[in-house]
């Protein structure tokens, strides 16, 4: 029997590896021939999400993970800033704080956020999504008045949104990005000296191969299937190494665990499976021009898939 | 948030939303059917509908300063609690080692006009609706579709629209709410009423005692007013409630003093096993025994103040729906033998207002089913049982059957001797 578990493990590990490197040769070939577009965002990426666009604001329904994710991912973004500041008012705690919720989806994060009391811009690619969480903030008129969603990737605002924000939240991001180290770039680039950035994402081990895509994708659904490629997960490590050489500090990182049977999330200590990252960005200003010009003409190699930000 | 119609329980829970925090920009709106009452001091007569206060229920009013305006009207603080059985000479004693309050028995009235008082501190976020009726409800559809308005609707018989993120509901036994969102209702009727009135004591006493007896018709309470005054609440059957109605005022009188004196139920089987079986405890635990004292004698009634209403069982098998929430009687019904009605309302209230809270303080949609239902499994758990035991109770003091009066008679002879088994009985 054992065996049997052996061939079917390993023949899903292989077919996604060799998934994964045909997609890879096939992308490379494909920004060869469009180099010019830098982006973060798939188109392949797009295509899943869209099919679901509707579906975001059903509790029980796909999404159900997402929203109990809100459980701990709201709480710990409030209260990281809530720690960092001195004047707040518990009954509003994040009013005046101006947040940029990356890869909104359906603002299932923006909302909560703008609830207590974040001036909270969303973006998203896909112009459904955007179109889902609009509708569903009109019916609120407070939400209405605090959250602004944009149908645009992170790039097409950084232009006009220099260090505009307070915080960058990308959750459950930076797993279907292509160019990691140009997100994070942008996050730079979008954020004020001193804001924050919060990441939540998957760890690229073993284990998040199992639970993340086999028993969460295929034996149990608790995430469409095809949402996830392991390849794209980033190992805490690296999205650490990446932070701190593009002018970020972090200060937190911390374990995250999906109880199927409860549907609930907590913390934990490990973080091979899901985890949740601060940084803050070095409050030293100007500092970065110099080095952007560098690695913008490093970086018209080709780079790696494009993915949806959600 | 919007509340439908009043108890005493909702007003209450509009001051816990008022006052907290979290709820600092939100508005909160109370549907009350009749007109705004709030009194300085209260007629010199006492009213007949009074509640009894758990320590816990004091304890939740004074967190927002409603005690304070209760104690400054009037209330009267019993510290021993005798409840006995009228076929034998059972009985069980509550009091606190420290003599300290065991409970208050307060008119309900003087909480309605110390709850408006503080109601009026938080004006700012709570509305109150005097005199107003729900015609109409519609709910949301559960899962989004996108173009109807996901708020519940409200319709007032003005014509007024309201709409908002939760609805609550703590409308009574009879609740509307309840009934408009189909959420079904397992109800028994007692073939029981209470009789409620105002007794004046023959002669001025302490009176911190609370006393119950159980007759094979049904229990007959006597709650102290203040030194002179006491209120009953006598529950029989609707043909002898009718009957007590109607007696003149010394008739009625007496029926009280020998409902609570005679023995004409006991039988010498009962009083000799109860006798032995108390001998036996006192070999065991020579503190748990107690002597059975005997409540004073009633010399009069308020004219006036006699009235009856119908009893029965209820509990709501959800108490929760998207944007639904069921408090006090509107979720549980339930037989005053134990005098906790309105304390398990106040449970629900401050229950529900922690969930609500945390829910807020998460920024999470206050309607939205899972902090609700974790309010519902909270509850449900704590008031099924209670409701469960004051049921079994008041059908196993329904008989004169000796098998069943032995075996509540050794029961309660039992329970009295085992202080940790009263301690949680004693909520």
């Amino acid at each position: 029997m054992f065996d049997v578990a052996y061939f079917y493990f390993i023949n899903y590990y292989l077919k996604n590896y060799r998934y994964a490197a045909i997609c890879f040769g096939r992308y490379i070939t494909h920004t060869r021939l469009f180099s010019t577009s830098h982006s973060s965002v798939d188109s392949k990426e797009m295509k899943k999400f869209q099919l679901l666009a509707h579906k975001w604001w059903d509790e029980e329904g796909e999404y159900s993970a997402l929203h109990s994710m809100n459980d701990i991912r709201v709480p710990f973004i409030r209260d990281t800033l809530l720690n960092m500041s001195s004047n707040y008012h518990l009954g509003n705690p994040l009013s005046g704080v101006k947040i940029l919720d990356v890869g909104c989806g359906g603002g299932l994060l923006s909302e909560p956020l703008g609830r207590l009391g974040a001036s909270v811009t969303g973006i998203d690619p896909l112009e459904d999504n955007i179109r889902t969480a609009d509708q569903h903030k009109s019916f609120d008129p407070v939400l209405a008045k605090r959250i602004q969603y944009k149908s645009s990737s992170l790039e097409e605002i950084v232009e006009e949104s220099m260090e505009t924000f307070d915080v960058i939240v990308a959750s459950e991001v930076v797993e279907h990005v292509a160019d990691l180290e140009m997100f994070i770039k942008c996050c730079s680039r979008v954020l004020k000296p001193e804001g924050s950035l919060f990441i939540t994402t998957i760890n690229k081990t073993q284990l998040s191969y199992i639970l993340g895509i086999v028993v969460a994708e295929k034996i149990m659904g608790i995430v469409p299937e095809g949402t996830h490629e392991w390849e794209k997960f980033v190992p805490p490590e690296e999205l650490e190494r990446l932070l701190e050489s593009n002018g970020f500090s972090v200060k937190t990182v911390n374990g995250m665990l999906y109880n199927p049977l409860s549907g609930s999330w907590s913390w934990m200590e490990s973080m091979s499976v899901n985890y949740a990252m601060h940084a803050v960005k070095s409050g030293a200003r100007g500092q970065s021009s110099p080095t952007d010009a560098l690695s913008e003409s490093e970086s018209e190699q080709p780079s790696a898939t494009a993915g949806t930000a959600v | 948030v919007h509340l439908s119609n009043r108890t005493v329980v909702i007003n209450m829970y509009l001051f816990i939303l008022g006052h907290d925090i979290h709820f600092h920009d939100k508005k909160i709106a109370l549907l009350e059917a009749g007109p705004r009452k709030e009194c300085d001091h209260m007629p010199d007569s006492y009213s007949n509908r009074v509640s009894s206060i758990s320590p816990g229920s004091a304890t939740l009013l004074s967190s927002f300063g409603a005690w304070d305006h209760v104690c400054s009207l009037r209330l009267k603080p019993f510290r021993r609690m005798q409840v006995w059985d009228a076929c034998s000479e059972a009985m069980i004693v509550f009091e606190k080692d420290d003599l300290d309050d065991m409970g208050y028995i307060v008119e309900n009235d003087v909480i309605m006009s110390a709850l408006t008082k503080q109601l009026d501190a938080v004006a700012d976020r709570v509305e109150v609706f005097y005199r107003s009726r729900a015609v109409g409800y519609t709910w949301p559809l559960p899962s989004h579709s996108c173009d109807t308005s996901p708020w519940v609707q409200i319709e007032l018989a003005d014509g007024r629209r309201l709409q908002t993120k939760l609805l609550i509901g703590a409308d009574g036994h009879n609740s509307v709410v309840r009934k408009e969102a189909e959420i079904k209702n397992i109800e028994h009727r007692y073939d029981q009423s209470a009789v409620v009135a105002t007794l004046h004591l023959s002669e001025a006493t302490d009176n911190n005692v609370a006393w119950q007896r159980f007759l094979p018709t049904g229990p007959i309470a006597l709650l102290p007013l203040s030194d002179t005054a006491s209120s009953l609440v006598w529950s029989t059957s609707h043909e002898h409630a009718s009957e007590l109605l109607g007696m003149d005022e010394e008739s009625f009188v007496d029926s009280i003093n020998s409902a609570f004196w005679s023995n004409i139920n006991h039988s010498d089987f009962i009083d000799t096993a109860g006798a032995m079986f108390r001998s036996a405890i006192s070999l065991l635990k020579p503190s748990g025994t107690a002597v059975r004292q005997l409540p004073p004698s009633v010399a009069k009634v308020d004219p006036g103040s006699r009235a009856m209403f119908p009893l029965g069982m209820g509990h709501a098998t959800e108490y929760v729906r998207h944007r639904v929430a069921l408090i006090g009687d509107a979720a549980h019904r339930v037989h005053p033998l134990a005098g906790q009605g309105v304390n398990l309302g106040f449970g629900d209230i401050a229950c529900l207002a922690h969930h609500l809270s945390a829910a807020a303080f998460n920024g999470s949609d206050l309607g939205s089913l899972k902090h609700l239902l974790k309010f519902e499994t909270e509850r449900q758990r704590h008031n099924v049982s209670l409701i469960a035991a004051v049921d079994v109770l008041k059908r196993l003091y329904s008989t004169r059957l000796a098998p069943l009066v032995l075996l509540r008679t050794w029961g309660l002879q039992a329970t009295n001797a085992l202080p940790p088994v009263k301690v949680r009985i004693s909520l």
